[in-house]
């Protein structure tokens, strides 16, 4: 039987909207507040879901422990109380919470091969929020 | 097509722990869960279901039908209750938040009649949960 396991995580981060590609008042056209220059911050809430069979003799899609340590390692260590504008990840890549979602789906998708990714999904706030799948539909 | 949730909460214990370990497999693989005394949760169940809208009720299911159903089949079955002991299909499986959300859909799917299940959702803790569509 096939199911979705879907954990939630959350952490802090500040970030600032800019593009190079952009002129100065452009930017400010594009991303109003989110364009101050000393940057300004959100508590992230992130839904990772892993799918596949149940197995029979755990009973699950896989080990909670190792999703934690995963993201904890590789995603909460090195994203929360930080800046976003200074990861790698960010370098060259607008720190919008689209751009967010991809990059952390990359980082599962690279390293946590201990269950299907199925998607994950990221508020910036409890007014919206963002679901990358990679190719695939999100379930609902 | 129009997809209709109901939520109920219900709590109850459990505890993880497969015979066919061994006692330190069973501590490594569950860990505080494999505790045989129990520990427990408040769950959230959100069943959801989906058909067309009836033209002269203006409805996809009976809500009422739907709320007693999930009453019958689930809540009476398993609130305020211990799993691995009081709910029959945990004395063979492990009551994981996955094997729970596979239980209740087997119990909900026969009993609804207008509707279809489309998906039930179990939350253990707010930031974990299961969904299950009734894929082999």
């Amino acid at each position: 039987m096939k199911a979705y396991l879907t954990r939630r995580y959350m952490f802090s981060a500040s970030h600032r909207l800019h593009s190079d590609a952009m002129s100065a008042e452009e930017n400010v056209a594009t991303y109003g507040k989110c364009n101050n220059p000393y940057g300004h911050g959100h508590n992230y809430a992130l839904e990772v879901t892993v799918s596949g069979q149940v197995d029979r003799n755990t009973g699950m899609v896989c080990n909670l422990v190792d999703l934690d340590d995963f993201v904890q390692r590789e995603i909460i260590d090195r994203f929360d109380i930080e800046n976003l504008n200074m990861l790698p990840e960010f370098a060259k890549t607008i720190p919008s919470t689209e751009n967010l979602c991809t990059a952390i789906h990359e980082i599962l998708q690279r390293g946590f091969t201990l269950a299907h990714l199925q998607g994950v999904r990221i508020e910036e706030t409890m007014m919206n929020s963002f679901e990358y799948a990679g190719n695939a539909e999100m379930r609902r | 097509m129009v997809y209709l949730t109901r939520k109920a909460e219900f709590a109850a214990s459990h505890y993880y722990h497969n015979p066919d370990f061994t006692p330190e497999e069973n501590r490594r693989i569950f860990g505080k869960c494999n505790n045989p005394n129990g520990h427990g949760h408040n769950y959230t169940l959100e069943v959801t279901v989906k058909g067309e809208v009836d033209p002269r009720s203006g409805f996809v299911v009976d809500l009422k039908q739907l709320k007693e159903t999930m009453h019958r089949e689930v809540l009476d079955a398993m609130d305020h209750r211990f799993l691995n002991k009081e709910v029959p299909e945990f004395s063979r499986l492990i009551p994981t938040t996955e094997n729970l959300a596979i239980v209740i859909w087997q119990r909900l799917a026969p009993e609804l009649k207008a509707a279809q299940l489309h998906r039930v959702r179990v939350y253990e803790t707010p930031d974990l949960f299961v969904d299950f569509y009734g894929e082999a």
